[in-house]
């Protein structure tokens, strides 16, 4: 056991799995000698060679490509997309390729990749950096989306998608990487895919989050407790495909909902939350599915990015508003 | 001061510009031989099977025409004309090298291996098309104009990694594609990395009613790869021997260890884009047509081998009835594939399914069975 970031954690883990699997490959633009734009691929090259840790041309595109192939050539590539916001630039690479191989290929070919990258707000970053855009590629069938919360799951996730033989989009909270500190195991260890974890039990009502945000209701849940209020908090991990099963046991328990993102209203995947619960757990309800989101602005300016993040005390005014439906 | 020279005469660079690039050519429209060493190279028996792989693409196409208005085959995109350019490429490949290949590209799937009942089934819509053995080196075709280049980079250096000796990776766009960003992308990373990827670029003068002139200011597609710091060169695509020549070079250079290459085909497509309703009387004139059509590659190679007096009529409508009988044979066994099912589909998603897939396979299981 060793006290870890969440980005120590994803560093463990690239580290262990290109030492235990000589076909894993981690390629990006400056991922090599410089470690990376925040240093998780820090010491990789030094380590593994520069035939397995390597800088790309500055191209997402490109980058999307390339692991395609090297993944028809054998390779479990693990590519990084230096920010979010700029996977439109391969958004083909993913949503009309990666994503649909095992698909048009009737399972002759697959494609082995997770593609990291960094988002999420609060740490006053430039344009098109921050953008919650796991809405989007929550849509694509044939990709899963993943994104943890915690240091633990962080290396779990990671090792587990590393592992997993179709296309994983990781997403790492930029504000997450070095605000907590947890006691993780040194060695190898998975955390499922697909599995939605509660991470908090309660009676009451369910706060069903993900990245950032599971902290932060885990605060909210805190506070509560002393009003004598049981709060649920499940943290979703994997976005897409959902867990049904775990939000809607959840659900059936408390009889109360809020679904929690950082990303705007009409985007995210809060909505589909509430769409599971409306269609399959209707008559568990004692009030409708509660939301908190952002404004359905373009990602805002550094400055008012505090005015703009959904915060604690948003989702604490959405569960008493749900709690006292 | 007015009339001070500028620091960069910029008018004369651009002048200057694509000049290195002269198309290679062994055997003219009037199968006049312009490379006699090249020629000798082949013995007429040689020649002579060259000439018969044109013949069997131009077949192909014929049949494969007939068949779409017939409703027996779907989506169609016309290689009448690409002949020497399709065939005179890929017969230079190996079949351990990796095809990535475009929509229209399907003749080179073939003679690398798909069957034709299987290409049949992709122009359908049908996934038993698109299942590829793992020992056919081949990715289906590709619909995303520039996709197959970036990804051909990618299994470039896959096969730099993994330290195969003698085997490329080569992919297939047209004039239109160069416009792409995926199309510099894929060249400039296999640049960078020093893979071994043969990049064929077929000018046949449209991007479906779009001319050449109108997708670049520059005079040769070829020099766009100087902008990767590859080696490129212009071939006439009307002349077998001379893309065979060229793309054997390419590949043994790619091969050898020193990076990629570029190989800019200059053809023509004498029908439409596609059978889904393209109509080239829209955007082209009978006076342009003509002149390509009168350099149609089969043309001065059946002239060539005739005179030679190893090719005669018999012979030739003796072997285009025989491609006919396999192509006949390729329908029938396409018609055999059993219909397609949602939950093969939707195993075919994941490898391991998660919650949403299995409740519809389920749901579909039951559909199914009834």
């Amino acid at each position: 056991m060793s006290k870890k970031t969440y980005i120590q954690a994803i560093t463990d883990a690239l580290r262990l799995e290109l030492g235990s699997d000589e076909k894993t490959l981690v390629f990006g633009e400056d991922v090599g000698k410089n470690g990376g734009v925040f240093r998780a691929t820090d010491g990789l090259q030094a380590e593994f060679g520069e035939d397995r840790v390597f800088d790309t041309p500055l191209a997402e595109s490109g980058i999307g490509g390339l692991s395609i192939g090297l993944a028809l050539e054998g390779f479990r590539p693990i590519p990084e997309i230096q920010f979010l916001g700029f996977i439109f630039e391969t958004l083909d690479s993913i949503a009309g390729q990666m994503s649909r191989e095992r698909f048009r290929t009737g399972g002759t070919r697959h494609m082995p990749i997770t593609i990291r990258s960094p988002y999420g707000g609060g740490t006053h970053t430039p344009e098109m950096h921050a953008d919650s855009l796991e809405g989007y590629l929550a849509q694509i069938p044939g990709l899963r989306v993943v994104t943890p919360s915690n240091p633990y799951d962080a290396k779990g996730l990671l090792i587990s998608s590393i592992r997993n033989n179709d296309p994983v989009f990781f997403l790492e909270n930029l504000k997450l990487y070095r605000s907590m500190k947890a006691d993780i195991p040194d060695e190898a260890y998975t955390v499922p895919l697909d599995k939605a974890n509660v991470v908090r039990e309660g009676t009451d009502i369910s706060l069903i989050a993900y990245s950032a945000q599971v902290n932060q209701s885990l605060k909210v849940a805190e506070k509560l407790e002393k009003e004598g209020i049981s709060v649920e908090v499940v943290d979703l991990r994997t976005l897409s495909p959902l867990d049904e099963e775990t939000i809607l046991k959840s659900v059936q328990k408390t009889g109360r909902a809020v679904a929690i993102q950082e990303a705007q209203r009409q985007a995210g995947i809060a909505a589909n939350v509430a769409s599971l619960i409306a269609e399959k757990g209707t008559l568990y309800l004692s009030a409708p599915v509660g939301r908190v989101y952002a404004p359905d602005t373009v990602y805002p300016f550094g400055l008012a990015e505090d005015d703009w993040l959904p915060a604690e005390d948003e989702i604490e005014a959405k569960t008493r508003e749900i709690l006292n439906y | 001061m007015d009339n001070e020279k500028p620091i960069v005469d910029f008018g004369a660079i651009r002048d200057a510009l694509g000049k290195d690039f002269e198309p290679v050519q062994v055997m003219d429209g009037q199968a006049k031989v312009i490379k006699p060493e090249i020629v000798s190279k082949y013995s007429n028996e040689q020649l002579v099977e060259f000439f018969k792989l044109m013949l069997w693409e131009r077949t192909l196409h014929q049949r494969s025409n007939a068949l779409t208005r017939q409703g027996r085959l779907g989506f169609y995109a016309p290689t009448e004309g690409q002949e020497a350019s399709e065939m005179g490429s890929n017969s230079a490949m190996k079949k351990t090298d990796v095809l990535m290949p475009a929509y229209r590209d399907i003749p080179q799937l073939i003679q690398h291996g798909l069957p034709v009942y299987k290409a049949f089934l992709w122009s359908r819509g049908h996934v038993l098309g698109n299942e590829y053995p793992e020992d056919f080196h081949a990715m289906p075709p590709q619909i995303i104009i520039g996709a197959q280049y970036v990804q051909a980079a990618g299994v470039a250096l896959g096969i730099k990694k993994n330290g195969t000796k003698d085997k490329v990776a080569y992919t297939y766009t047209g004039d239109g594609g160069t416009s792409q960003g995926d199309f510099y992308e894929g060249m400039n990373f296999a640049g960078a990395f020093q893979a071994p990827a043969v990049f064929i670029v077929q000018n046949n003068g449209y991007a479906i009613s779009v001319p050449r002139r109108k997708q670049t200011a520059a005079k040769t597609l070829a020099q766009k790869a100087v902008a990767a710091g590859i080696p490129s060169v212009q071939v006439d695509g009307m002349d077998f021997l001379a893309v065979y020549e060229v793309t054997k070079a390419a590949r043994e250079y790619a091969a050898a260890g020193n990076g990629p290459v570029m190989i800019e085909t200059l053809t023509y497509r004498f029908g439409p884009h596609t059978n889904a309703g393209d109509d080239p009387k829209r955007y082209r004139t009978k006076d342009e047509e003509q002149p390509w059509f009168d350099n149609d590659p089969l043309i001065r190679y059946r002239k060539y081998l005739t005179d030679q007096g190893v090719w005669s009529e018999d012979q030739e409508n003796e072997y285009v009835e025989q491609v006919k009988e396999d192509i006949k044979a390729a329908v029938k066994q396409a018609d055999e594939a059993p219909k397609q099912k949602m939950t093969e589909f939707l195993g075919n998603v994941f490898e391991e399914q998660p919650q949403n897939i299995q409740q519809q396979i389920t749901e579909f299981q039951a559909k199914e069975s009834k």
